[in-house]
């Protein structure tokens, strides 16, 4: 945006940040070489190498998940509960402490603003520390009998969107419940569950309890599959869901997915468009809209269609794109290569489809992964790009007239993760919301989250819950008589 | 088919556009017509109104950013000293600081305006004369407003003959919450005739209306009566200027605009001490409203102690160091 008043860039310091130029596997509580051939991670928004990231082999997933079971049966199954919340507790503390350390490289890695890393990612990760610290002593009042049991070794894979938050969700809960931990991250965003692990030593968490290895999807197949894995949870693709659904059926492992999302935003001709538009922005565009319960659909009564999407222009128009450790930063980079070239096929598929594109005149820089805020109109339930998920900054404009209509059209989705409702009539939230087959729904609001809410999805968005109490139910076995 | 958008398109038509002639004129043919129409004005989320305005102030503006919001923080200040202790001399005293903010600097830019009780404003006038600084005058029985329209319309007549060239009037806040929307906008009218050629502030004081629904309707009542700014409050009242009320206001200059074609000013006042509130205030503007408002003739920022603050942040950009208060006058 050009403007008489032009923000000087505001960048966070690197210098916080000590990136070595290689990491190990994390196991037992050591640092130990991979035997696989050891992979680069890169800043998306530079394209440079930040580091060598060593890739575990099955022989190496067996040594962590040897280790983990170690740790579950001598030291952190028999712990006191207690005991076991106050090494949560510290955990949590020394993320918020190391929280500038956590948001800068987390930028570095992911390609996010520092403004979310910074206000979202990091904060929250240490409130699901917090929150599950808590219940460690407490489970006997989760509802689930008067003394659930922890399933053994959870063998967890987690993607690349948000990767220190999406860590604290799986690990918190399983560490409260008394299970350990063999955590896959993602093949492109490696290196904050590396400096996680740092906190586990800094922390004197019992070797074992969590053990971390890095590599890509053979990898994670090797934690997946891998016998003595007792619970199986996953984040990402519904394609890698439905493979390791497969690959645990006819087994002893538990299992939960929490997969992707097509969600319907729905604003209603009484809608406070001002804070919905607003909301339609951080819906599809924070963390470039690489968020699995991103708001990707956008109904909007037609009755105010012309209005909204005016001002929603307007408003695109004033997001900063560019380099996400600049403080006012609003849309940083995407993740990766791969990931750019599917948001472009699918945006061009819904141009040929006969959408109308709309983009702001934005300046991209010339290297790493860039792709601006967009928003499609006159789109119809049939095109790709209301059905597929993009997982990018793409946001599909469909009108409905009444609220049935409304709610047939959300709902006429593979997917079921996330929802939004905006209006001023709090009747009409609460009845839709009922109808409505999504996991979670927000009214007047989007994207919010919070340990103590439950997240997960219907149909192909997966099954189970994370976070509140409906989430330790993933990692306790009932002792219910 | 792919459209790019226009960036200078910040401020442009959000609701579909008027027809020829006033749109608004048969609104206010009748107490229930404009309530209908007040109370049909898109309503504001408290929730997400706070955190848009939170995100904002969370921008981080720098080096030569921050020079430029400094002095035009300057350049929209009304200096004001509204007490019952006010004087000639102490009124020709904020004058001086007025043009000249800066003695040791004579870059640094005078303030828009000198904002006084009516009584005073011959006393501003004289000593600000070929400055090109306004006078501004409180009036309409400030700050509480509860007078009788003649008392109040005298008050107005008062401070323009005494030179005020801009009037801060207060609206009726009892007849705005017990639903008056027609008196509360014929009194406005009344006054705007009573100012003549001078400019008409209207204060809805938000502090006393409290919801956000009610500053959207009340900057739409200024607005229909003819105000040439709005603005949040008098300064006697907590909670004064916030943020998300700016934000509310900002929205509604916006949508005016797009509606009539007419510009309206916005000025928060009351509750702005430093520099970090001076440019968050601007970035609000910027993001919400953009450049057609960043400037004196449109956005203005009603405080007393505020001045020295960004005095002193402007010296540090330029020595590099902080200085201390008596390198600042006492007001």
């Amino acid at each position: 945006m050009s403007s008489i008043f032009e923000y000087a860039p505001a960048p966070e310091s690197r210098s916080i940040v000590d990136v070595a130029p290689s990491y190990g596997l994390f196991v037992d509580g050591e640092f130990v070489d991979g035997s696989g051939e050891a992979m680069k991670t890169v800043n998306p928004a530079t394209e440079e190498v930040l580091s060598e990231i060593a890739v575990g082999t099955e022989a190496d997933v067996d040594r962590a998940v040897k280790a983990a079971r170690r740790a579950f049966t001598r030291v952190w199954g028999p712990m006191r509960p207690a005991d076991r919340g106050k090494y949560l507790f510290r955990i949590a503390r020394i993320l918020q402490e190391r929280a500038r350390e956590f948001a800068v490289l987390e930028s570095l890695d992911n390609g996010k603003p520092i403004r979310e890393s910074r206000d979202v990612d990091v904060p929250l990760a240490a409130a699901h520390f917090f929150y599950h610290a808590g219940w460690a002593d407490k489970l006997a009042h989760a509802g689930l009998g008067p003394d659930p049991r922890p399933h053994g070794v959870a063998g967890q894979v987690i993607p690349w969107n948000f990767p220190l938050l999406m860590l604290a969700w799986k690990v918190a809960p399983a560490l409260a419940t008394g299970n350990t931990v063999v955590l896959k991250p993602a093949e492109t965003t490696p290196l904050t569950a590396l400096l996680f692990a740092e906190v586990c030593r800094q922390a004197d968490l019992p070797p074992g309890v969590v053990n971390i290895v890095t590599g890509a999807g053979d990898t994670g197949r090797a934690v997946v599959e891998h016998d003595d894995v007792d619970k199986v949870a996953f984040t990402g693709s519904t394609e890698v869901g439905r493979s390791i659904a497969r690959a645990v059926a006819g087994t002893r492992k538990v299992l939960t997915l929490e997969l992707g999302g097509k969600a319907a935003n729905i604003v209603f001709d009484d809608a406070p468009i001002d804070q919905a538009v607003e909301g339609i922005v951080r819906g599809i565009f924070f963390n470039q809209g690489h968020v699995c319960c991103a708001g990707s659909r956008l109904l909007v009564q037609e009755s105010v269609h012309d209005e909204v999407i005016a001002s929603l222009q307007r408003r695109i128009g004033t997001l900063r794109v560019g380099d996400p450790l600049d403080k006012n930063t609003d849309i940083g980079a995407i993740n990766s290569a791969e990931q750019l070239a599917r948001i472009r096929e699918l945006s061009d598929i819904g141009e040929a489809e006969g959408a109308h594109r709309w983009q702001p005149a934005c300046e991209l820089p010339d290297r790493g992964f860039w792709f601006p805020p967009t928003v499609f109109t006159d789109v119809s339930p049939a095109h790709r790009i209301a059905r597929d998920e993009v997982f990018g900054p793409v946001l599909s404009v469909l009108t409905f007239r009444t609220p049935d209509e409304a709610v047939a059209k959300a709902n006429n989705s593979t997917y079921g993760l996330s929802a939004g409702i905006w209006t001023e009539k709090g009747s009409r939230i609460l009845a839709i919301a009922d109808r409505l087959r999504a996991g979670v729904v927000w009214g007047n609001t989007f994207n919010q989250f919070d340990p103590t809410s439950p997240f997960g999805g219907y149909k192909q968005s997966g099954y189970g819950r994370e976070g509140g109490r409906h989430g330790l139910a993933a990692y306790l076995r009932s002792t219910h008589p | 088919m792919t459209h790019v958008l226009d960036p200078g398109t910040l401020a442009a038509g959000t609701r579909p556009g008027p027809g020829p002639g006033t749109p608004f004129d048969d609104v206010t043919r009748s107490d229930a017509a404009l309530r209908a129409f007040l109370h049909g004005l898109s309503g504001v989320d408290q929730v997400g109104a706070e955190q848009r305005a939170a995100t904002l102030g969370t921008r981080s503006i720098k080096t030569t950013a921050k020079a430029w919001a400094i002095d035009t923080a300057i350049a929209m200040i009304d200096l004001t000293t509204l007490e019952g202790a006010d004087t000639p001399g102490k009124v020709r005293s904020l004058a001086a600081k007025a043009r000249r903010p800066d003695p040791t600097d004579p870059s640094c830019p005078a303030v828009a305006a000198v904002c006084v009780y009516g009584d005073l404003a011959g006393v501003a006038r004289e000593a600000l004369e070929g400055t090109g600084i306004h006078v501004a005058a409180v009036a309409t029985a400030f700050p509480s407003g509860r007078a009788s329209r003649e008392v109040k319309l005298a008050d107005v007549r008062d401070a323009v003959a005494n030179g005020a060239d801009e009037i801060d009037m207060v609206i009726d806040r009892g007849a705005f919450l017990s639903g008056r929307y027609l008196e509360v906008f014929e009194e406005i009218v009344a006054v705007k005739e009573a100012c003549g050629g001078a400019h008409l502030k209207v204060i809805l004081e938000t502090g006393e209306l409290v919801t956000y629904d009610n500053a959207r309707r009340a900057s739409w009542l200024a607005m229909l009566a003819g105000a040439d700014f709005i603005k949040t409050s008098t300064g006697k009242i907590s909670p004064a200027a916030t943020l998300p009320v700016c934000l509310v206001m900002l929205e509604a200059v916006r949508d005016f605009r797009a509606a009539t074609g007419t510009q309206v000013g916005v000025k928060p006042a009351g509750g702005i001490r430093t520099t970090k509130d001076a440019v968050k205030h601007l970035v609000l503007v910027n993001e919400t409203v953009g450049a057609d408002w960043l400037s004196p003739d449109w956005f203005r920022l009603g405080a007393s102690s505020l001045l020295n603050d960004l005095l002193l942040q402007r010296q540090k950009l330029r020595t590099g160091h902080y200085s201390g208060p008596d390198h600042v006058s006492v007001d």
